[in-house]
């Protein structure tokens, strides 16, 4: 069947899911349901400890069994050491057919992958994947589906019961023995977390693991001891190095900052920035560079900024620093500078829920005025697509972007017209990940394009002698460097689905292929 | 043009390309490495391909090892490893099987 | 007939090693007004085979959208610089940088191969210019020798790299050094009225320095400078942007000469200033500018 972005969705990966095709954003807008509840085993007897010694101990605790879904978040980054700890013991005890859901996989987790083949693990949630993961999965290995969620929609699945977490994981860098934990201290400090709480709230069965055990009460905490069923102590729940690094140096490379200059130039042009607006940047070069360009331009105007979301980096936690914004809200910490302005009193924590969840009433990203994205692929109907790699393989990260993008009053994507010799904007990408009807403006090298829907903001920047292109002509622009693009080559088994934010199939992946030439 | 030495040109770079050129036995061979082999897969080969038949060379083994070179940079290493393999280095013809 | 291009705007001349093709492939995008591709000291001696190649294709096919396309070929006293020129020639460069000039001789030797390669490769005789570069105590003392050479040179640039060396001291960043070979080397090509470029500047962390230099040598009547980075091309092209009130009088300038001229009259004044013919190049230059730099609203 035939989605909303002119997707063809397979019949039967649509029985075999129980999912409906993508519909557009809004299409579930007033939908009434029951949020799920977990089971809840009670702690009257104040005897009772939560303490257990070991992983093994609290796998048997939580009886977990074959078809279990346990799961994880990824605060931790290429640092986390929990989701590997766990499921090596899970694996070593012999059992099959685990679901994983994890807010997102990476390559600190490649010791999966043997788990995959050998059918430990048969089905993955997850924001993405890259690297091993990716590859073992586009060969079709997984028995199960992958299926890719954006923040927003993984708390709608665990939220609405489709997701039923049995035992989820709980990386604290900071715990107490009857289960508070934060994000906050430590050594393996990583600021907040968010992708954590829909689980602790949700699951039947959960597990805090810790390597800095504190007395209790630990206060404030961001997940209380009333949702935690047990408490681990281990030597080592991440690589300190790999969780936050230091704030990347601004960029020097002109290019990205030319994307940087056109992508300011339109944010300050648009009727949107004034003061008391809203903000939302990611962590590349470009969008790092705008940020840091944005702010000067605020100062020069007097123009304050109400909040800032994100995924933080520095530049972000510099425009609170200098009293630029009133408040920033906080789901995801990048470098070590954004774990530390967590102490701010007008840095706050939010859960993903808060963050983006479709089916609440109501997230930050619907206040949005501007979010910055990245893409590896844009096409002429504004899709972009942050999953698939030129190879055909999953190598990203669906994230907050088709969250952040369908809330945002105006979502930019920045990204090089061309990447290697990949044509960054196309004709058709290789799989949506964000519908184009959230997409308003492409920033390239090449030029800005705005999508036709958005006529206001074609009026608003007309006469502000920006490059404006249409969304074609950067595409035949990129064409005429690097020819025309033939499409991926793929097998016909469906090994992974795009679930839009709504649950819904926005695309699917297919089994990769070995190449092989025309005649 | 005859391939008798074994030849290589260009480099492992970003956006380069790194041909090696050797003789045949008795036609084409070619061996494409390419991260764009799905979009421009067909369009390396054609390319190599034609700068082949530029040269008038017709029996040689290839292997190109593609780091997202545009067709341009896919001709010039070609032609490149050709002329090294036979040692030419000036009076090349610009304009003529160069093109 | 002179070739027209012999007078253009040439802010900021960016060095490209022609052997690498993510440095060649889209250079444009940064806006510098003249590509260098180097055969010479970017590359590496046992590459300068292949470097041509890449050369050779880039300008065929890649389209360099309006930045004129110059070729540094290898110095005289090797044996590559003769096939550099069939190539570059064959390729459609616009312009033949000679690196190492040290006298006329040097820029005659240089036209002649030019000339010969126009001829097989089928382009129209004089389309192709040439630079020279001057890296020597002796090519500074030749300044002017070198400016009247030939028809075809349309400039000189100072490279102090190697020019400091030749004077036994090296680049100190206060420009001492250089002074007198600038001076010199203006002066002559002013007199020879040819185009005068300034050397590269390496430290790319000190912009402070950098926008100095460009100050200094704009202020001496420099035609610009070369870039060895494209982070360096705004800050020239900004330094070079003439000023409102000077454009509004180079406006008026060219419109009075014009319409003076038709009347035979051949001084006036324009805002209580004498002008005549003398100032018409000059006034066209400074709306050229303008236009290049973006900051022309008007209609000449």
């Amino acid at each position: 069947m035939i989605n909303a972005v002119g997707r063809d969705i397979p019949e039967e990966i649509l029985r075999l899911t129980g999912k409906e095709v993508f519909q557009g954003n809004n299409h579930f807008d007033g939908y009434e349901y029951r949020r799920q509840a977990p089971k809840v085993k009670c702690v009257i007897d104040p005897e009772k400890s939560k303490l257990r010694s070991s992983i093994r101990e609290v796998l048997e605790a939580c009886g977990i069994k074959d078809g279990m879904t346990l799961s994880f978040h990824h605060h931790f980054r290429e640092g986390d050491k929990i989701v590997n700890m766990v499921m090596k013991e899970v694996h070593d005890m012999g059992l099959k057919d685990i679901r994983l859901c994890a807010s997102s996989l990476g390559k600190a987790h490649e010791a999966l992958v043997p788990m995959i083949e050998d059918g430990t693990i048969t089905e993955i949630r997850s924001s993405g994947v890259r690297g091993e993961i990716g590859k073992v999965i586009s060969e079709g290995k997984l028995k199960g589906l992958a299926y890719m969620q954006s923040h927003g929609g993984r708390v709608r699945s665990i939220v609405s019961g489709e997701v039923k977490i049995d035992i989820a994981f709980i990386g604290a860098p900071t715990a107490d023995d009857y289960g508070n934990c934060s994000g906050i201290g430590g050594t393996s400090d990583c600021g907040v977390l968010s992708y954590a709480a829909a689980d602790a709230d949700y699951a039947d069965n959960v597990v805090v693991i810790t390597d800095h055990l504190v007395p209790f009460p630990n206060m404030p905490a961001q997940i209380s001891m009333t949702k935690v069923d047990y408490v681990v102590q281990v030597d080592q729940i991440g690589d300190p190095a790999k969780i936050a690094t230091g704030a990347a140096k601004p960029t020097s490379d002109v290019r990205k900052l030319m994307m940087a200059d056109n992508c300011t130039s339109f944010v300050i042009n648009t009727p949107y920035f004034k003061d008391g607006f809203s903000y939302q940047t990611g962590v590349g070069g470009a969008s790092i560079a705008s940020a840091v360009a944005l702010s000067k331009i605020m100062k020069e105007r007097g123009i304050r900024m109400r909040f800032g979301v994100g995924g933080l980096t520095k530049p972000m936690c510099d425009i609170l620093n200098n009293d630029q914004v009133d408040c920033l809200l906080d789901t995801q910490d990048f470098d070590l500078d954004a774990v530390e302005n967590v102490k701010h009193p007008r840095h706050f924590y939010i859960s993903a829920d808060e963050y983006a969840n479709p089916f609440n009433k109501g997230a930050v990203v619907n206040r949005l005025d501007f979010v910055i994205l990245a893409s590896l692929e844009v096409d002429v109907h504004f899709n972009c697509n942050v999953v698939v790699g030129s190879d055909g393989v999953l190598t990203g990260a669906q994230g907050g972007h088709p969250d952040t993008a369908a809330g945002a009053k105006c979502s930019i994507v920045i990204t090089p017209l061309v990447q290697g010799r990949i044509p960054a904007v196309c004709t058709d990408v290789t799989t949506v990940t964000t519908p184009g009807e959230s997409v308003d403006v492409v920033v390239t090298d090449y030029g800005i394009a705005i999508n036709p829907r958005r006529q206001d903001l074609m009026e608003a920047v007309k006469d502000a002698g920006l490059p404006l292109r249409t969304i074609e002509e950067l595409r035949d622009i990129a064409y005429s460097i690097t020819g025309e693009p033939k499409k991926v080559q793929f097998g016909d088994r469906v090994v992974g689905i795009i679930e839009s934010r709504d649950g819904t199939i926005m695309d699917v992946v297919r089994e990769v292929k070995e190449f092989s030439f025309a005649e | 043009m005859d391939i008798i030495k074994p030849a290589v040109a260009g480099t492992m770079e970003s956006s380069d390309c790194q041909v090696t050129i050797e003789p045949g036995n008795g036609g084409i061979e070619l061996d494409i490495q390419s991260p764009v082999i799905h979009q421009f897969g067909d369009q390396i080969r054609k390319t190599i391909l034609e700068t082949l038949k530029d040269l008038d060379i017709e029996n040689a083994r290839l292997t190109v090892v593609d780091k997202g070179a545009l067709d341009c940079t896919v001709r010039a290493r070609v032609e490149a490893a050709a002329y090294r393999s036979v040692g030419q280095k000036d009076a090349l013809p610009w304009g003529g099987a160069i093109r | 007939m002179m070739n027209p291009d012999k007078k253009r705007l040439r802010r900021t001349m960016m060095f490209l090693n022609a052997q690498k093709p993510s440095l060649i492939k889209d250079p444009y995008i940064y806006k510098p007004d003249s590509l260098m591709f180097d055969l010479e000291d970017a590359v590496a001696e046992n590459q300068k085979d292949a470097a041509r190649f890449s050369l050779y294709h880039a300008l065929r096919t890649i389209d360099y959208r309006g930045c004129e396309k110059v070729v540094r070929i290898n110095g005289l006293d090797t044996d590559l610089w003769k096939e550099d020129i069939r190539c570059a020639v064959a390729a459609g460069c616009d312009v033949i940088r000679i690196s190492k000039t040290e006298t006329g001789a040097d820029v005659k030797a240089v036209e002649a191969r030019v000339e010969a390669a126009e001829k097989e490769f089928g382009r129209p005789e004089g389309s192709v210019l040439i630079m020279a570069a001057i890296e020597s105590c002796k090519g500074v003392l030749n300044a002017q020798e070198i400016c009247g050479a030939s028809e075809r040179l349309f400039g000189i640039a100072l490279s102090g790299g190697d020019y400091t060396k030749d004077l036994q001291t090296s680049i100190s960043g206060t420009g001492v050094e250089l002074m007198g070979a600038r001076q010199i080397l203006i002066i002559a090509a002013r007199a020879a009225g040819v185009q005068c470029f300034d050397t590269v500047y390496t430290d790319l962390d000190n912009e402070e320095g950098f926008r100095r230099e460009v100050e200094m040598i704009h202020t001496m009547g420099f035609d610009g400078k070369s870039i060895v980075n494209p982070r360096q091309i705004h800050i020239v092209h900004e330094i070079y942007t003439p000023a409102q009130k000077d454009i509004f009088f180079a406006e008026k300038v060219v419109r009075e000469i014009d319409s003076k001229k038709a009347q035979g009259i051949g001084v006036f004044t324009v805002d209580g200033k004498m002008i005549d013919i003398a100032f018409y190049d000059g006034a066209k230059r400074t709306i050229e500018l303008a236009k290049a730099s973006g900051v022309y609203k008007g209609d000449l």
